[in-house]
C-alpha cells in the first residue's frame, strides 16, 4: 500500500478518483453494492446463464472420467491439444491480477488501488480454471496426488527433473500466494463490512472475516510491512510463474517449442490477455454498479497502454520466431515457419496476426484508448488472439515434426469445446458472486488516496 | 490508582493529522501503554506511538529460508539418495534442475510467514477486544482517529489522564470498560 504517495494536484490528466469523495463516502459507495443493492433480475438472469455454462462443464468431465481422454480430438502426434492450450491461456490471464496488485505496488502506482481488489478476484478465478485442465488432462485425475512428494507405500517419488513436476510448484505456490494476498488486503475491509452490516447475520460473517481487526497503529505497521513483502514475493512468483509454463515447451525439442526467446515471451503475452480480461470486467462492472468515480477513463487508458506495451513485446516475439526460422539455417526451423504461414493452418496464424498485432495498433490513438466501447472490443479481439497463440504454438508445432510420417491434423471434439466454454462459465459464475459477496474495490486503500489521509511532515515535526 | 474494571482512556480526533500530533504529545508525556486506531495506515502514527519493534521481516526471512532450504534438500533427498532414477544419463544431483522448486518453495514458506507471523504477531484473530465496547469505536474502521491510554500504564490515573486527553483537544473521551 503505497501510503506516502501524494496525488498530484496540478495533473492535467483525468483522476484516478474524482474529487468530492470523503472517508464515509467511500466506504458507503463500495459497501453498498454488497449490503444494500437488492439483488436486479439481470443478475440473476446472467448468473442462471454462467451457472449452467459450469454444470456443462461438470457434465463434460463426468462423461470425460468415465471414457477417459479419448473423447477429446488429441491422439499422436497432438496429444495436448485444447486442454493444454486453455490451460496455458487462463493462467496468463492471471497474471495481470498479481501485475496489478504487486508489481504496481512496488513501483507505487497510486492507480492501481482501485482495480487491484478485483483484477486479484480475477486472479484466482483465472488460476482455478487453469488447475483444471492439466488434471483432467492426465487422463487418470483421481491419482494426480502422485505428484505430490511425500513418503508413500508405491515407495515412488517424483521426478523433479521434469518441467512438468515445476508446474505443479509454480501453479500451486502461485495459486496460494495469491489467495493470501488477496485475503489479507481484504481484512481491512472485512472490518469495514462488519461494521456497516446491519443485519446480524451478515455481521458475524464478515466479522470473523475480519477476525477481529481493530485498526491498531501497531497492526496497520505490521500489515503494511507484510503486504509490502508479500507483492515483493509475488513479484518475482509471477514472472516465475509464466516462464515455467513456457519451460514445458521450451526444454523439449519440436520445432518452434525449443526456443530460447520463450520465456520473456510468455510472461509479456501472460500481461497482455490478463490486461485484455481486466478491461473486459471493468468495464461493464463500472457502469453496472456506478463505479465510474474510482474506476476512472485513467485506469482504462493506462490499462490501454499496457496492453499496446506487452503487444509489442509479443509482437518482437514472432518476429523474432520468424527471424530464427531463417537465420538458424535449420531447415525443421524453416520449414515451422513455412507451415505456420502456408500450411493447414495457416488461416488461424494470419488471424492471430490481425487480432494480436495489427488490431492493438489503434491503442496509439487516444480516440480509442479513451472510449470504453473500443477499449472494449479491442480487449476481446486480444483475448481471442492470445487463445490463438497458444494454439499455433501447441497444434501447429505437433503436427508437423521431423518425420512426415509422423504428420497429423488436429480437430477439437465437441467434449473439447463444452470443456472450454465450461470454464469461462465457471470463471464468471466466480465472478458474478464476487461482485455481490466482497466489496470488488478496496475500501481503505482508496481511503489512503485522499489528500485528508496524509500527514503533513511540517506539524508532524512539532510535537 | 485506577480500578481494575478500566481497561483504558480512549480520545476521538478529527483527523489524522490531528490523531498524529496527539499520540506524538501523549508519547512524550511518558504515556507508553497507548494505542491508536484509524481506518487506514497513516504513516509516522506507528513511530508516535513508540512502536518500532516490526519483526515482520525477520518471520519473512526465516521462513524464506527455511523454505528454500527444504525444497532443495527434499529434491536432492529423492533425486540423489532415496529414489536415484536416471534420467539422460545426467547426474543424480543435477541442481540446475532444481532451481525452479527451491525458488517456488522460497516464496511459499516466506509469503505464507508474511501473512501468518502479521497476523500472529498482531495476535489476530482476537473476537473480542474491549476498545470495541465503545459505541464510537465504530467509526475506527470509517473515519474516527482514536487514542487510548491503557490502564496499565504506570503513569495512569483516571482523572489526571483524562485531563491530559482533555489537553489535546479531541472531539470526545470515553472511559473504555474492560
Amino acid at each position: 500500500m503505497a501510503t506516502n504517495t501524494q496525488i498530484p494536484l496540478a495533473d492535467r490528466r483525468v483522476p484516478v478518483m474524482e474529487p468530492g469523495h470523503t472517508f464515509i463516502s467511500i466506504g458507503e459507495k463500495v459497501s453498498n453494492i454488497v449490503l444494500k443493492r437488492p439483488i436486479s433480475l439481470g443478475w440473476v438472469l446472467g448468473f442462471l446463464i454462467m451457472f449452467s455454462l459450469m454444470n456443462m462443464l461438470l457434465f463434460a468431465l463426468g462423461y470425460l472420467f468415465l471414457k477417459g481422454t479419448g473423447i477429446w480430438g488429441i491422439n499422436i502426434p497432438i496429444g495436448w491439444g485444447f486442454a493444454i492450450i486453455n490451460f496455458v491461456w487462463w493462467i496468463g490471464i492471471g497474471h495481470a491480477g498479481t501485475l496489478i496488485s504487486a508489481i504496481l505496488c512496488l513501483l507505487r502506482q497510486t492507480w492501481r488501488n482501485s482495480i487491484n481488489r478485483f483484477a486479484e478476484a480475477m486472479t484466482l478465478f483465472a488460476v482455478a480454471c487453469a488447475g483444471v485442465f492439466p488434471l483432467v488432462h492426465t487422463g487418470r485425475p483421481w491419482l494426480a496426488y502422485w505428484m505430490f512428494p511425500y513418503p508413500n507405500t508405491m515407495n515412488y517419488w517424483p521426478n523433479f527433473r521434469s518441467p512438468l513436476i515445476w508446474d505443479v510448484f509454480a501453479v500451486s505456490t502461485y495459486f496460494t500466494i495469491s489467495l493470501v494476498f488477496w485475503f489479507v488486503g481484504l481484512i481491512p475491509d472485512f472490518a469495514t463490512m462488519r461494521d456497516r452490516a446491519e443485519h446480524r447475520v451478515t455481521q458475524a460473517i464478515y466479522g470473523i472475516l475480519a477476525m477481529g481487526w481493530r485498526g491498531s497503529a501497531r497492526h496497520w505497521h505490521r500489515y503494511e510491512t507484510a503486504y509490502l513483502l508479500l507483492a515483493g514475493l509475488a513479484t518475482p512468483l509471477v514472472l516465475s510463474v509464466h516462464t515455467v509454463v513456457s519451460f514445458d515447451f521450451a526444454i523439449s525439442i519440436v520445432p518452434g517449442w525449443h526456443t530460447t526467446i520463450f520465456p520473456p515471451y510468455f510472461v509479456a503475452g501472460a500481461i497482455y490477455s490478463g490486461f485484455a480480461m481486466v478491461l473486459c470486467l471493468a468495464i461493464p462492472i463500472r457502469s453496472i454498479y456506478g463505479l465510474e468515480d474510482f474506476i476512472t477513463m485513467r485506469h482504462l487508458e493506462n490499462s490501454g497502454k499496457v496492453m499496446l506495451a506487452t503487444g509489442l513485446i509479443v509482437a518482437y516475439g514472432y518476429g523474432m520466431e520468424a527471424f530464427m526460422g531463417w537465420y538458424s539455417g535449420n531447415q525443421y526451423d524453416s520449414m515451422l515457419m513455412w507451415n505456420r504461414l502456408h500450411g493447414p493452418y495457416s488461416f488461424w496464424y494470419l488471424s492471430l496476426l490481425t487480432s494480436n498485432i495489427l488490431i492493438p495498433q489503434l491503442l496509439w490513438v487516444k480516440k480509442f484508448r479513451t472510449s470504453t466501447v473500443w477499449l472494449w472490443v479491442i480487449s476481446l479481439i486480444v483475448l481471442v488472439g492470445m487463445w490463438l497463440e497458444r494454439f499455433i504454438i501447441i497444434v501447429v508445432s505437433l503436427s508437423r515434426d521431423f518425420v512426415n510420417s509422423s504428420w497429423g491434423m488436429y480437430y477439437p471434439t465437441k467434449w473439447d469445446w463444452m470443456t472450454f466454454i465450461g470454464t469461462i462459465g465457471m470463471f464468471l459464475t466466480a465472478m458474478w458472486l464476487f461482485v455481490r459477496i466482497l466489496p470488488m474495490v478496496s475500501i481503505s486503500e482508496l481511503r489512503t488516496l485522499l489528500p485528508e489521509a496524509h500527514v503533513h511532515e511540517a506539524e508532524e515535526v512539532k510535537r | 490508582m485506577s480500578e481494575s474494571s478500566v481497561y483504558g482512556l480512549m480520545a476521538e480526533f478529527d483527523s489524522a493529522q490531528e490523531l498524529v500530533a496527539a499520540a506524538h504529545r501523549t508519547h512524550h508525556a511518558g504515556y507508553h501503554q497507548i494505542d491508536a486506531y484509524s481506518p487506514f495506515p497513516i504513516e509516522g502514527l506507528a513511530d508516535a506511538i513508540g512502536f518500532h519493534k516490526n519483526r515482520v521481516p525477520f518471520v519473512v526471512l526465516v521462513g524464506g529460508i527455511i523454505g528454500g532450504l527444504s525444497g532443495y534438500l527434499l529434491q536432492y533427498y529423492v533425486a540423489a539418495i532415496t529414489y536415484p532414477t536416471n534420467i539422460g544419463g545426467r547426474p543424480y544431483h543435477s541442481w540446475p534442475a532444481f532451481i525452479v522448486v527451491t525458488f517456488e518453495m522460497t516464496i511459499l514458506f516466506a509469503g505464507l510467514s508474511a501473512v501468518f507471523g502479521m497476523l500472529a504477531l498482531n495476535g489476530l484473530p482476537m473476537p473480542y477486544h474491549p476498545v470495541f465496547n465503545v459505541p464510537e469505536f465504530k467509526k475506527a474502521s470509517e473515519d474516527g482517529f482514536f487514542l487510548v491510554v491503557f490502564s496499565s500504564d504506570p503513569r495512569y490515573d483516571d482523572a489526571r489522564t483524562r485531563e491530559f486527553l482533555k489537553g489535546l483537544a479531541p472531539r470526545m473521551i470515553s472511559e473504555v470498560p474492560s
